[in-house]
């Protein structure tokens, strides 16, 4: 069973996926970026980004949670879906302040990236401005709730990886937050900068103190290559 | 004060096994017995249910009903929906806030009552309402209010009174859900069967699942069968949360029985032992009498151990209270918060047959199907089954509410038409009706000679009526309030989404918008429909995309001509600026102003 394969299509490419591999990953494999960002190749997925989803055999899914099944038709890279990514995008630039010329995080930055990536210039919707507060109440790392996207990446790590359960949700709807397992914040809790939990925020909401800007602006991550490009290229050989 | 705080946890916590699955059960006591959910509190509950403090936090700020900070001693939520503003709910705050002296969200400065509102708490047929401590006053006009505040603050048992009235207002039973029944009639003829012999029953039967989704019974209950587990579950929806529904509520006030059965015969045909009923929090003061049901149905030998004299054959139910979210009547939302925790819906697959509660296969109805499955039982699936239409059989239960002469709760037969349903009703010259709540549609008198019925007009029951005179596009703007209010906030689209659809209607309703923002505005609800990840924002959009469609002419009334309306105006924003820092005022010459202002 394990080593069962089942043969999807994806943008009119044949694939050939592992039984019970999710969607994303079976594209990975096959060199097809799928943009995403809650998704991290080392956690369970969870789908609260929405960026990852394709059209299944015509129905909106996301890429991350759905696994693949036996002729599965998958549409990803068209200006439809395009679009609808793009708006998303949109949406968590206007819900937090991104600000990127300031932000210490640019060029590192995955949401920057997808933005890239998607074609996104400037939000066309308007600001939400909601208040979020900032933790620098720990010696090593700080949380600027303004940059979060409440991807959950540091949710899971921290709980699957690092078994502290450092941080969760609190609130719904626009109102939700991270929260951090102390009365007050971040400094009270188990949290260490050598955690998983520390090293898996895909904008500069969670960062690590005094080692800003060790990384020249022009050499950093996604300053020569798009986002998704080493996936690309490391299935061209 | 401490000391005290940590004993009453601790002996709460106890009463419940000190099991963290039981959060909701144990947070509701908590909050019961100290008024509200302090941080000291939330770290003791923690400690004593073995999580952490992150996790009590993240549960308890999600629902509705919790505080996290002191409340009055009574607490008054005002029901705001759209249909007790359309009966005067706003006049009712207003009344409410003068005799207390406080606005909405406050609390007295003696501490004794504190003004919330709430969103539709199943009343809609006696609007406006309100639920002072959990009890339901009903039917109020302003002038009620000194008299009420006068009890509550003296501390009168509310239950007392005159207000204190929940109508049944059944209009019409019909002949299939609503009529006499004797307790364990269908359950002694279930068990006759074999639990695939029930199954094909139910497929003769064309049942399909009420909640509003339309699934069909016996498939759901047929995939639950076959998924293997330790256990498997039963578990009656009864957060019926859609805004202008509350025939749940006159289910279980009329004829709790058929749903006790309906599970009980559930759980003879997919082998489970256990069984819950989820209560929405605003139906608290329903539990009391469920309770008793549940306590005469044990008496009769209907519940518990050797059921019908059956060896082996043991199902019990529990309720379970909630504590105010719409999402959780979403089933798989509800399944985590039954479990104790925030009710963030699932991806599926797995799907709840396959592995819902405690990862276990687990058979969600709604209160109505479990009805329609006693019935079913009892007199024969054909029989059932002769009414209806092709794809739709049987009869339906409809919440009728809004400017209608006679709301309330009506049995109808799938397949009839608005335009008879009005007559019925006495509301001929409505001007529209929203059919299956804000998440379902609007439709104006063109389609009135359309049918209820799963192929034509789908609904959950939720049928709102708005009259000649009502600015039906301000009600869209309130159940996008709803939507917003109620967003869980898992996922971007409907997190972000449906606080954008409100900032942006807004602008065309206020004559902020030409035909460009209207576009991209349906263009947003595409992508919110699109790009959700469940029911709440893939539906979000409806109440604006439904009326775009049938009334396009009340949003052209409102939209400016020319190619884009500026967000910004220039002038505006500097008047603004040279005011505050006390320069001259001056006026920028633009060179031709893109649209005129009205």
């Amino acid at each position: 069973m394990r080593d069962k394969t089942v043969t999807i299509t994806i943008d009119g490419k044949q694939v050939e996926a592992k039984a019970g591999q999710k969607i994303i990953e079976a594209a990975d494999d096959a060199g097809i970026y799928i943009p995403r960002l809650c998704h991290h190749k080392d956690l369970p997925p969870r789908g609260h980004c929405r960026l990852c989803v394709v059209k299944v055999d015509g129905r909106p899914r996301s890429s991350c949670t759905i696994p693949v099944e036996e002729g599965m038709t998958i549409e990803n890279d068209t200006e439809e879906l395009n679009a609808h990514r793009r708006t998303v995008l949109e949406m968590m630039f206007v819900e937090g302040n991104h600000f990127c010329p300031s932000c210490e995080t640019s060029g590192n930055c995955e949401l920057q990236a997808e933005g890239y990536r998607l074609g996104m210039v400037v939000p066309k919707l308007p600001y939400i401005e909601t208040h979020r507060e900032v933790d620098a109440t720990h010696p090593d790392i700080f949380i600027n709730r303004d940059l979060c996207i409440l991807c959950g990446r540091c949710v899971r790590a921290s709980a699957l990886q690092d078994g502290k359960t450092v941080f969760a949700f609190e609130g719904r709807g626009i109102e939700k937050v991270i929260t951090v397992n102390a009365e007050h914040g971040l400094g009270e809790t188990l949290m260490d900068v050598a955690d998983a939990a520390a090293h898996v925020c895909p904008t500069g909401c969670l960062r690590t103190k005094r080692v800003g800007y060790s990384v020249p602006v022009g050499e950093r991550k996604y300053d020569h290559n798009p986002i998704g490009s080493e996936i690309e290229q490391a299935a061209s050989h | 004060m401490p000391k005290e705080t940590t004993a009453i946890i601790e002996q709460i916590a106890h009463q419940f096994n000190n099991d963290p699955t039981r959060l909701m059960d144990v947070a509701r006591a908590v909050h019961g017995r100290l008024g509200h959910l302090s941080e000291l509190s939330i770290g003791l509950i923690a400690k004593n249910l073995g999580i952490h403090r992150a996790q009590v936090r993240d549960m308890v700020s999600f629902y509705a009903f919790f505080s996290r900070s002191p409340q009055g001693k009574n607490v008054i939520r005002i029901c705001t929906a759209v249909v007790e503003r359309m009966n005067g709910a706003d006049e009712l705050v207003e009344a409410f806030e003068k005799e207390l002296g406080i606005f909405l969200g406050e609390t007295t400065e003696d501490g004794k009552v504190t003004l919330e509102k709430a969103s539709c708490i199943g009343l809609s047929d006696q609007a406006p309402s309100v639920l002072v401590n959990g009890i339901a006053l009903t039917q109020l006009k302003p002038e009620d209010v000194p008299g009420i505040v006068a009890a509550i603050c003296s501390g009168d048992e509310i239950d007392t009174l005159p207000q204190a009235r929940v109508r049944k207002n059944l209009r019409q039973s019909g002949p299939i859900l609503l009529g006499p029944y004797e307790s364990g009639d269908a359950v002694r003829k279930a068990i006759r069967k074999t639990p695939a012999e029930v199954i094909i029953e139910l497929y003769a039967s064309h049942l399909r699942g009420c909640g509003g989704a339309g699934f069909p019974t016996a498939s759901k209950w047929e995939k639950c069968r076959t998924s293997k587990g330790e256990s498997h579950y039963v578990i009656c929806n009864a957060d019926e949360g859609e805004p202008g529904t509350f025939k749940d509520r006159v289910i279980l006030m009329e004829n709790p029985e058929l749903v006790f059965d309906g599970m009980t015969i559930a759980a003879f045909t997919i082998g489970a032992e256990e069984g819950m009923i989820y209560l929405r929090g605003e139906y608290d003061y329903l539990r009391g009498s469920l309770e008793r049901a549940l306590a005469n149905h044990r008496q009769l030998g209907l519940l518990g151990n050797n059921i019908c004299g059956i060896e082996g054959f043991n199902f019990d139910i529990r309720i379970q209270a909630a504590a105010g979210a719409y999402i959780c009547g979403e089933e798989s939302a509800l399944i985590e918060s039954l479990e104790g925790k925030r009710g963030a819906p699932r991806d599926r697959p797995p799907f709840p047959v396959e592995r819902g509660y405690k990862e276990q296969p687990t058979l969600v109805n709604n209160v109505e199907t479990f009805c329609g499955v006693s019935r079913v039982l009892e007199h024969g699936g054909q029989w059932f089954s002769r009414l209806g239409t092709e794809q739709s059989k049987g009869t339906k239960l409809l919440s009728i509410s809004g400017d209608c002469r006679l709301p309330g709760v009506y049995e109808v037969e799938y397949g009839i038409t608005v335009e008879k349903l009005l007559q019925q009703v006495d509301a001929e010259d409505a001007q529209a009706v929203q059919i299956g709540g804000p998440s379902g549609f609007c439709i104006g008198p063109k389609d009135y000679l359309r049918s209820i019925a799963f192929e034509d007009l789908p609904t959950g029951g939720s049928i709102i009526i708005f009259g000649p005179d009502r600015d039906i596009l301000e009600y869209m703007y309130q159940f996008g309030e709803f939507f917003a209010e109620e967003s869980c906030g898992w996922c971007v689209p409907c997190r972000v989404g449906t606080t954008l659809l409100l900032k942006d209607l807004r602008e065309v309703l206020d004559g902020h918008a030409t035909h460009r923002e209207l576009d991209e505005l349906k263009q947003l609800c595409g992508t919110i429909k699109t790009m959700s990840q469940c029911g709440l924002g893939l539906t979000a959009p409806n109440p604006i995309l439904s009326t775009i469609e049938q009334f396009p002419e009340l949003y052209e009334a409102r939209l400016q001509e020319g190619d884009y309306y500026p967000r910004l105006d220039l002038n505006k924003a500097l008047k603004a600026g040279c005011t505050a820092s006390g320069r001259e005022l001056f006026q920028i010459e633009t060179g031709e102003p893109a649209v005129t202002n009205s």
